[in-house]
């Protein structure tokens, strides 16, 4: 004990602190799934369909069996006691469609696993699933969802000739007497096309059974171990207690690991079967083909306004590609775009239908945004086509409709309840960045030489920190353990699952600050169930806001115990924690926390109502979703010419709440912004009428490239979230969200002058060549 | 079949009987156990494999073993000195903030190192030229720009 000055450390939250898991990245010494080589390892390779929709007649695996170095080959009859792939949604009359982990007499889409390989290497697996003959009675396919729609359309399942998976509806205020008396009613056809998200590391798992323990240890590329746990042990009958789920470094994640696929538990199953362990990493072909993809939505909006630009309704009929089958998310996605329609508008009657149409194609599930960016884009394209309409400035249009800050929270049309935020005052701040007066004078004097110069811009919301257990499939809270050791070091264990977010460090920062204690004491671990505590993982944009949340309030459970063990020892009951120390604040002595936990653990003597020992687990259940939004301007001229579009500039200001880590929060932006970009501009998973993807391969599908991505001018206001003591709101697709309809709005803007009013994504130079040259 | 090869690579030798299909990336990776270098598309698009052969930046995916026989090869293993001291590059790309999921950042550090190699102050872009052939889902790219601005600064 002593009586020194305490020093308070210096403030970590809020600090552009680089991130700790950097080191082992940046020296390739990071392991990723596919870095695990264990003795003894098999490596499996999927023999994959060919044809969108086919019957299979018969398979051959006597060559592919024959090959040296191949152990053993399994087609659907061997795995027929595997359970089904898991969907974790429950619509009412939702259809869901078996989904065998490898297909028996009938394939649904290209890249259905019809057979499985395993070999002594990879090398000789590939060759040995080249050799597998498989016969095919080859069937119509259908690969579009409004064609699949169409009378007399292939079916996808036979048993369901409509292709419908299930219809949605739902209704807020009184759309039809607002519609009714509008002065003015815009509607526009809008498509936001397949996308694939394309983490750089494809999917993988390596699972090594245990018989005599009964026990599986199973590494896998997820955003979700334990919910990944808890369904394959399910699918392969296996004791959960006893399948240990290790998510090793995941190299990028974006929604398509927040699932649970075939092939996990085809890999499980033979390490099973053989007793070895066993490897699978899919090829970058396979990820196109199999992996799940995002967006596939027509969608038919309209919008109805008084003369003076007051938004009075809005309908949306949502056409949703939902592929073969359901994931485990996939017939929910659309319903996220349903909440997120009004945007950040004061509309209070609306009307949206969902139709889920089952196509021969990948199934769409959670792509970074999932839904959002598809219901933003509708809402802020609908605002501009209004202002073109009314001859308003599309900044105009946006002040006379927001949310006002005094109608916080505020109830929408659909059933949300918006945290906090003042849409006007980031909005202003987003303009007079760009020096958006100046802006459109310049676009006029453009114009007048004939220029394609144009103004987009997209004032979004989004809903974020997924969420309310009632909300979420399989619960959206989120756990926190904070283990002090008799040293004082902090060990965290916290039930998400980061994948380059950056959580090692943010947690370290919270916890830095709540304990007083140097960040290079603390070290957080996630991503292995038999180390944490059950959590629901990583996604939508729940990490810090959920994820912190169950942390803050373990530091905050540990803090009390230290001040019961300081109280003791320092014999005062007046005793404050600060600084990493208690202080009697009546003599000014005090006890180090490192002390404190020495003492814990010695435990010579026990305070009143305590036990030895220092640890807390806390598990929260967020009462809201968070509501971030932003505005995003991007100044853009199109090449007459070519159609080439060229950003001159991008401004961004994003609200997303109270900000741990300035550079990780720009970072999550910026990589959000070129996937917003990507689909604005570039990406699109196109398949042909036969359920042939066109575009799978890099070469094919263009992805966000150095040369591609402008300059992006980034900047924040901040309306800190009532939702969670922390005040954050969430930043993982902020970026992806805000960014594809000021993209948008901005080509459309230039090519105005010229009477287009519409082209849908991507906005390649062709189509923009084939709008100028109409 | 097999033939004999011998290739250094950060500076030691190694030497394997391989079958001549076997491409230089799985050579690395599985036969000399630098599992550093990454495979992120296995056809020379996205860069996540990028090495660095006889001082030049090559996608290792499309190249086979034999091809790299007698050859120095570095990866991103080879990068800090044997103290544990950072190439510059490193450090800009952990200051800037360069990487987050770090699935292509062994590809990148690669690339940017040859970048600088060839022109020791680069604008900004130069570097993005430079960087082109190499794909990252996850930072849009600013903050690697920005890493390899802070590494030339750092090398003046």
């Amino acid at each position: 004990m002593s009586t020194t000055t305490i020093t308070r450390p210096e403030k970590l939250v809020g600090k552009r602190i680089r991130r700790r898991e950097d080191p082992r990245m940046i020296t390739g010494t990071a392991t990723y799934v596919d870095d695990i080589k264990l003795s003894n390892m098999l490596y499996a390779a999927m023999v994959r369909s060919p044809h969108a929709a086919a019957n299979i007649r018969s398979i051959d695996t006597s060559k592919a069996a024959a090959l040296p170095g191949v152990t053993a080959v399994y087609t659907g009859v061997d795995l027929k006691d595997v359970g089904g792939v898991v969907c974790g949604v429950d619509l009412p009359g939702l259809r869901k469609p078996h989904h065998t982990v490898i297909a028996t007499d009938r394939v649904y889409l290209v890249g259905h696993t019809v057979a499985v390989v395993v070999a002594s290497d990879r090398y000789v697996a590939a060759d040995a699933a080249d050799l597998v003959e498989v016969d095919y009675d080859v069937l119509q396919a259908v690969a579009d969802p409004e064609k699949a729609l169409a009378p007399g359309a292939p079916a996808v399942h036979p048993q369901w000739p409509d292709n419908i998976a299930f219809t949605f509806e739902q209704k807020g205020g009184d759309v039809d007497t607002a519609f009714a008396q509008a002065d003015v009613i815009c509607k526009q056809r809008m498509i936001s096309q397949r996308m694939v998200a394309n983490p750089m590391e494809t999917r993988g798992c390596v699972a090594s059974w245990h018989a005599a323990d009964r026990a599986m240890t199973f590494y896998t590329s997820t955003q979700i171990p334990h919910l990944a746990r808890t369904i394959l042990a399910g699918m392969l009958g296996l004791e959960e207690n006893r399948f240990r789920l290790i998510a090793p470094e995941v190299g990028g994640g974006f929604g398509c690991k927040l699932n649970v696929y075939a092939e996990e538990a085809i890999v499980a199953f033979i390490s099973m079967k053989l007793g070895r362990p066993i490897k699978w990493i899919e090829s970058r072909r396979e990820n196109f083909l199999t992996t799940i993809q995002g967006r596939g939505h027509v969608d038919y909006w309209e919008i109805a306004a008084k003369r003076d630009g007051t938004i009075v309704g809005i309908k949306v009929k949502i056409i949703q590609d939902l592929g073969a089958y359901h994931q485990l998310l996939t017939p929910a996605i659309p319903t996220l775009s349903v909440l997120m329609m009004p945007g950040l508008y004061d509309a209070h009657n609306i009307h949206a239908e969902i139709v889920g149409v089952f196509t021969n194609c990948v199934p769409t599930d959670a792509v970074r945004g999932a839904g959002r960016p598809e219901a933003t884009y509708g809402i802020e394209r609908m605002v501009d086509i209004l202002a073109a309409e009314l001859k308003m400035d599309p900044a105009e249009i946006r002040f006379k409709n927001f949310v006002r800050p005094d109608q916080f929270p505020f109830a929408t049309a659909t059933g949300l309840n918006y945290d906090s935020g003042d849409y006007a005052n980031t909005f202003h701040k987003a303009l007079d960045m760009i020096g958006y007066k100046r802006l459109r004078e310049e676009q006029a004097a453009a114009r007048k030489e004939g220029r394609l110069v144009g103004i987009g811009i997209s004032t979004y919301g989004e809903i974020c920190a997924m969420g309310p257990s009632p909300a979420v499939a399989a619960g959206g809270w989120e756990s926190a353990t904070v283990k002090v050791e008799p040293s004082g070091k902090v060990t965290i264990l916290t039930g998400i699952s980061p994948h380059g977010q950056g959580e090692e460090t943010t947690f370290a920062q919270v916890a830095g600050d709540e304990l007083g204690v140097p960040i290079d004491d603390i070290l957080v671990l996630h991503g292995d169930t038999s180390i944490v505590q059950y959590g629901i993982g990583t996604f939508g944009s729940r990490g810090t806001a959920v994820g912190g949340t169950a942390l803050y309030l373990a530091l905050q459970d540990i803090k009390e115990k230290v001040v019961r063990w300081g109280s003791m020892l320092l014999d005062s009951s007046d005793v404050r924690f600060d600084g990493g120390h208690c202080i009697d604040n009546a003599t000014g002595k005090s006890v180090s926390f490192q002390t404190i936990a020495a003492a814990a653990y010695r435990a010579m003597k026990i305070p009143a109502h305590s036990e030895p020992g220092l640890v807390a687990t806390r598990f929260w259940e967020p009462g809201n979703f968070t509501y971030p939004f932003g505005a995003h301007i991007i100044h853009s001229e199109v090449d007459r010419e070519t159609g080439q579009v060229a950003i001159k500039r991008y401004v961004m200001v994003d609200d997303i709440g109270n900000i741990l880590n300035p550079m990780l929060v720009d970072g999550q932006l910026h990589g959000g912004a070129s996937w917003g970009l990507g689909q604005a501009l570039w990406e699109h998973a196109i398949y042909d009428d036969t359920g042939q993807l066109v575009t799978g391969e890099f070469m094919d599908y263009a992805l966000a490239r150095a040369r591609t991505m402008p300059w992006i001018e980034s900047d924040h206001t901040c309306t800190p979230s009532p939702v969670n003591p922390l005040g954050v709101k969430g930043v993982g697709e902020a970026g992806t969200i805000g960014s594809t309809p000021a993209m948008v709005n901005s080509v459309i803007d230039a090519l105005s002058p010229l009477g287009v009013t519409h082209v849908d994504m991507p906005l390649t130079p062709e189509k923009l060549w084939k709008a100028i040259n109409q | 079949m097999t033939q004999s090869i011998s290739v250094t690579i950060n500076g030691k030798p190694y030497a394997h009987e391989v079958e001549p299909r076997l491409l230089l990336i799985h050579y690395i990776r599985e036969v000399a156990g630098l599992t550093g270098s990454h495979i992120g598309c296995e056809t020379s698009l996205c860069g996540a494999c990028t090495v660095e052969v006889n001082g030049r930046a090559i996608k290792s995916c499309t190249m086979f073993a034999v091809q790299a026989d007698g050859a120095s090869v570095i990866t991103v293993e080879g990068l800090a000195e044997a103290s544990g001291k950072l190439h510059r590059i490193q450090e800009g790309f952990w200051n800037e903030h360069g990487l987050q999921c770090g699935f292509c950042t062994p590809g990148m550090l690669m690339v940017s190192k040859q970048i600088l190699d060839r022109n020791p102050s680069p604008t900004e872009e130069e570097i993005r030229e430079g960087l082109d052939g190499n794909l990252c889902r996850c930072t849009g790219y600013q903050h690697i720009v920005k890493a390899v601005q802070a590494a030339a600064k750092a090398g003046v």
